[in-house]
C-alpha cells in the first residue's frame, strides 16, 4: 500500500505491506534510535511521537500513519542533548539500549507538564523499563534538569 | 507474529458491519492485545475515519466513541469530576502513557478482556453500549451475552449521581491486576461492585441481601465482604492463586463499602 508520511519534517512516500509496523518502517528510514525491546508492548523503546504524541510505534501499523507526522528522536537532537547530560551526570544508565524511548518520553512529558511533581514524574514514566538501574539515578537526573531549566527561566526573565 | 493482508479504513458503519461478517476479518482498535497474537487476518478493519474519537458531553450523559483512547479518558475533566478521580484510577496503571495513547476503549469494552480495568470500572457505572445491529444495550447485560460481530460505535454513561472507588492489586507496577474491584453508591443508597481480573471477566455484585441497606459500617461491611467471598468466583493463573483473590476480594469490598459510607 501507498503511504505518505511526514517523518521528521521530511514527507516521506512508500510502498509498504498491511502489516507493516511504524517500527520497522521508521528504522527501514534510517532513523536506529527507535528500538524494539520486548514482544509484549510494555518496554518503551519504541517510543516515537505520532501527531505530537509519545506512542509505541511497536504496536502501530505503519498504513494507519498515513498522512501524519512522526517524530523520532533523530530530529530532536538538541533537546534530547541538553536534558540526556543531566543524565549522564547522574551515570543513570549503563547499557543505554533504553536511553532514546526514554528521552522521547521524558520530553513529551514535559511538554505536557513544565513542572511535575516525583509522583507524576515516576507515574509518566513508568511505561519506560530500564534493565540496568532501578530508575534513582534518571530521576536525580529529571529533577537537576528541571531546576536548571527553571533557573535559566528566571535569568532569561529578569535580563 | 500476527499477519494482515489487507487493510481497509472503511467510510462508513455499514461497510465496516460487512467486512467484520467474515471471520477471518477484524475490527483493530488500538491493535495492542491483537498483535500479541498470531491470528492471520485477512482484513484489517479500520474505524478511525468515522469521527469516532471523541467523548460527547450533555446534560443528561458523557458519549464516549469507540475509539477514543484511554489517555483522552483518562484526561477528561468532566468524567474525572464525575467520578470523583475513579476512572482515571482505573486507568492510570495500564502500561505507560505511550501504550494509553494507542489503546481504545471500544477495544477494551469489545475485547471483554478478563484482565480489564477498563471494563470493571464501567460496569458499576450507569453505562451502555452502542451496537450498529444491536442498538444501544446496558453494558451489563452486553458484558454477559454474546452478541456476535456486531460494531460497537459508543459507550454511553449516564450522569446518575454516585460516589465511585477503584482499586487494584498489582504484583509489580504497569502489570495487569491481579484482582481489580470498582466500586458505587448511588444517591439512593444503592450498592454497585465489579470484581474483575478474576481472572476472568468482570463481574457485578449487587447488594441482593440488603446487608448494607440501613447501615454500612465495620460489622455489614465484613458481613458484606463474607458475602462476597462466596458469590465471586476466582481462578488461578500465573500472578496469582483462587484463594488469595477470593482473600483479596474480601478486602477490597470491605475497603470500598468503608470508604464510601
Amino acid at each position: 500500500m501507498q503511504i505518505k508520511i511526514k517523518l521528521n519534517g521530511k514527507t516521506v512516500s512508500a510502498d509498504v505491506a498491511p502489516d507493516t509496523l511504524l517500527i520497522d518502517f521508521v528504522r527501514e528510514q534510517g532513523c536506529y534510535s527507535v528500538k524494539r525491546g520486548c514482544e509484549t508492548a510494555n518496554c518503551g523503546l519504541c517510543t516515537l511521537f505520532l501527531e505530537e504524541k509519545p506512542v509505541l510505534s511497536c504496536s502501530v501499523l505503519a498504513v494507519r500513519a498515513d498522512g501524519k507526522s512522526v517524530t523520532t528522536l533523530e530530529d530532536m537532537q538538541e533537546e534530547a542533548a541538553e536534558f540526556g547530560a543531566f543524565i549522564a551526570d547522574q551515570g543513570a544508565e549503563q547499557c543505554g539500549f533504553c536511553n532514546p524511548g526514554f528521552i522521547m518520553n521524558a520530553l513529551a512529558l514535559f511538554r505536557e507538564n513544565a513542572d511535575p511533581s516525583e509522583e507524576e514524574i515516576k507515574e509518566y514514566l513508568a511505561g519506560n523499563l530500564c534493565r540496568c538501574s532501578g530508575y534513582e539515578g534518571q530521576l536525580r537526573g529529571i529533577q537537576d534538569y528541571l531546576s536548571w531549566k527553571k533557573g535559566r527561566e528566571r535569568i532569561n526573565e529578569n535580563s | 507474529m500476527m499477519t494482515i493482508k489487507e487493510y481497509r479504513r472503511v467510510q462508513s458503519l455499514e461497510e465496516a458491519w460487512e467486512l467484520n461478517q467474515k471471520k477471518r476479518n477484524r475490527v483493530i482498535g488500538g491493535m495492542l492485545w491483537l498483535k500479541m497474537g498470531n491470528g492471520s487476518i485477512q482484513t484489517a478493519i479500520d474505524l478511525s475515519n468515522l469521527g469516532m474519537d471523541k467523548i460527547e458531553e450533555t446534560e443528561e450523559e458523557y458519549r464516549i466513541g469507540c475509539m477514543v483512547s484511554l489517555r483522552e479518558l483518562e484526561e477528561n475533566q468532566g468524567l474525572a469530576d464525575y467520578t470523583q478521580g475513579a476512572l482515571k484510577e482505573a486507568l492510570r496503571h495500564i502500561v505507560g502513557v505511550q501504550f494509553r495513547n494507542l489503546a481504545t476503549v471500544g477495544g477494551s469494552i469489545y475485547g471483554k478482556f478478563g484482565f480489564s480495568d477498563v471494563l470493571t470500572m464501567f460496569l458499576v457505572m450507569d453505562s451502555y453500549v452502542e451496537l450498529y445491529k444491536h442498538g444501544i444495550i446496558p453494558l451489563r447485560e452486553y458484558a454477559a451475552n454474546d452478541y456476535g460481530r456486531d460494531i460497537l460505535i459508543r459507550i454511553i454513561v449516564k450522569k446518575t449521581k454516585a460516589s465511585y472507588i477503584y482499586q487494584s492489586v498489582r504484583n509489580s507496577k504497569t502489570d495487569f491486576p491481579v484482582l481489580a474491584c470498582a466500586a458505587a453508591k448511588t444517591e439512593a443508597g444503592k450498592y454497585l461492585f465489579s470484581v474483575g481480573a478474576r481472572p476472568a471477566r468482570a463481574i457485578l455484585l449487587l447488594d441482593e441481601e440488603n446487608l448494607l441497606e440501613e447501615k454500612a459500617g465495620e460489622v455489614e461491611a465484613e458481613a458484606f465482604a463474607a458475602y462476597a467471598k462466596k458469590k465471586i468466583v476466582t481462578g488461578t493463573n500465573i500472578r496469582g492463586s483462587a484463594e488469595y483473590r477470593t482473600h483479596l476480594t474480601g478486602v477490597l469490598l470491605k475497603r470500598a463499602i468503608l470508604r464510601l459510607a
